[in-house]
């Protein structure tokens, strides 16, 4: 198999990412992924390698990408990519295996952690994220994914500091009364 | 109210009195928010933007804050119109450029105001004087708690509020505040510093947003990540920033204070005086004095003169304000004209 960035060497490194149960395989050559690895430590810090290896697109996936459609409101991800801005609000569901990676890119994370409509919601919502991610954790160590597993890892630590932070956040408030 | 009746009251972000004013003159909060399936305003049939605004319109009643707000259509306002509500920071550039059922909502003293069909269905704005991220989030928070009960948001648990561009997916929120930092570019540091607030992923503008470059010693920083942390820890990064940009900017005036007051002081009165004294004036060079004077009365050097008339100034030196006050369309010429005139009344001692 062929490294699929140059398509010349030999591909020896290979990565798989599970975003939302989608699996994502990339193989690289060893000059080629030391490449992606730099530009993007570079770029996004070590947290996000993962995400923005998972965003990189293969010349058939993008073809496949640019003819998805968003059924309520008919725009496709390549009216998406050459105007960049979507359709509607259900165009985030049609293109979340592609969305959820640029989002990744561009904010450096793709979890919401602010207020929500339902202010329930929220304290919900985090409790599930974390019990998904240490699953996910527990997984990718079986499968001896270690390299997954310490981004997961990350992961999990930032919402637990984040937690705290949180807590911190509401006493200074009520001492500030 | 009628849009002539902005001309003659003074925007609450421009009174500088809020905290830290003598460098910074405005904190302002915006919320991106859009309605569940119904189609971005890029991307709306006419008939689906005219809905938005509709319901835009009837639940505006139910909000507090918003209660003697007006709703201006932007297919009723003229140029000058359009141009003044953006020199009065009441909407964007983008806002005033097309009409399709585009609306600017607002409210009497120019705190709240709401674009409608903008880039969102929804862009929720909130401005305060000062340094004062927190009042503003206070406020903007209530009124978007109240429209999220009348109005069905596109929220996803796992993505937060969902937005035409994934640029505003999260909070929706871009914080901004604007700077006046005149010492940092006079001893050649403000490089370094934007170079700084590049590289911590904040973005620095120019007076009226997107697009516009830095002029007068002006800068608007806003973060740009709103994914993956709250709005309070957003503001928190922002405001912890400011306060350093803050801090540099008064050693940068210290030093020259000590090192070159006659400098300093022969280009505050120099600016001074031409001020008060031209005839003809363009809207480039005033700003580039006013922000001398401001520096003046910031440090004491110049007295006597409120910092609001300051800041005032600012914006009805601007094309579309001058238009007004004259009640006509009037060259680039007699504006220059007018505009000496109007500085030379309001600086009178």
């Amino acid at each position: 198999m062929n490294c699929d960035i140059c398509g010349k060497n030999p591909a020896t490194v290979h990565l798989t990412e599970i975003i939302d149960e989608q699996m994502n395989e990339l193989h690289l050559c060893e000059e080629c992924a030391h490449q992606k690895s730099a530009q993007m430590e570079q770029q996004f810090g070590l947290g996000d390698l993962l995400g923005g290896l998972a965003s990189f697109e293969k010349p058939a996936m993008e073809k496949e990408s640019a003819a998805l459609k968003c059924p309520k409101c008919g725009l496709t991800y390549g009216d998406f990519k050459k105007i960049g801005r979507l359709g509607c609000s259900q165009c985030y569901v049609a293109f979340k295996k592609y969305l959820g990676p640029l989002l990744k890119k561009i904010h450096g994370s793709n979890i919401h952690f602010g207020k929500s409509p339902l202010k329930a919601v929220k304290v919900a919502r985090k409790k599930v994220d974390l019990q998904e991610l240490r699953n996910k954790l527990q997984k990718a160590i079986e499968l001896e994914a270690f390299e997954e597993a310490a981004g997961i890892r990350d992961q999990i630590k930032q919402i637990e500091a984040k937690a705290a932070e949180g807590k911190d956040m509401k006493e200074e408030k009520n001492a500030d009364q | 109210m009628q849009i002539n009746d902005l001309l003659n009251r003074t925007s609450e972000w421009l009174k500088g009195t809020g905290p830290n004013s003598e460098i910074v003159i405005s904190s302002r909060i915006r919320l991106a928010r859009n309605l569940d399936k119904i189609p971005f305003p890029h991307w709306a049939a006419k008939k689906q933007a005219e809905d938005v605004l509709q319901k835009i319109e009837q639940v505006k009643a139910e909000v507090s804050y918003l209660k003697n707000a007006t709703v201006f259509r932007l297919a009723d306002l003229d140029t000058v119109d359009k141009q003044f509500l953006v020199e009065r920071h009441l909407m964007s550039l983008e806002q005033a450029q097309k009409k399709n059922s585009k609306a600017v909502i607002i409210d009497d003293d120019e705190v709240v105001s709401i674009m409608v069909n903008e880039e969102d269905h929804l862009r929720v704005q909130v401005m305060q004087s000062g340094l004062n991220l927190l009042e503003a989030w206070n406020i903007i928070n209530q009124i978007d708690d109240r429209l999220a009960k009348e109005l069905p948001f596109a929220f996803s648990s796992e993505w937060g509020y969902l937005t035409a561009c994934p640029t505003n997916t999260g909070t929706g929120m871009r914080g901004s505040v604007m700077l006046h930092l005149p010492a940092l570019v006079m001893t050649s540091q403000i490089n370094r510093v934007l170079a700084a607030i590049a590289k911590l992923s904040f973005t620095t503008r120019g007076l009226y947003g997107e697009g516009t470059q830095a002029s007068g010693n002006f800068f608007q920083i806003s973060n740009q990540v709103s994914l993956g942390q709250s709005e309070e820890e957003i503001l928190n990064n922002i405001n912890g920033l400011i306060k350093q940009i803050i801090e540099q900017e008064e050693q940068a005036r210290e030093a020259m204070l000590s090192r070159e007051k006659a400098v300093l002081e022969d280009r505050v009165n120099r600016s001074f005086g031409i001020l008060k004294s031209a005839r003809i004036i363009t809207s480039q060079e005033t700003i580039e004095l006013l922000s001398m004077v401001r520096l003046g009365v910031d440090i004491g050097m110049v007295k006597d003169i409120d910092l609001r008339i300051i800041n005032e100034l600012f914006i009805i030196t601007q094309p579309a304000h001058l238009q007004k006050l004259e009640n006509k369309k009037i060259s680039s010429q007699e504006r220059d004209i007018k505009r000496a005139e109007i500085i030379r009344s309001k600086l009178k001692i």
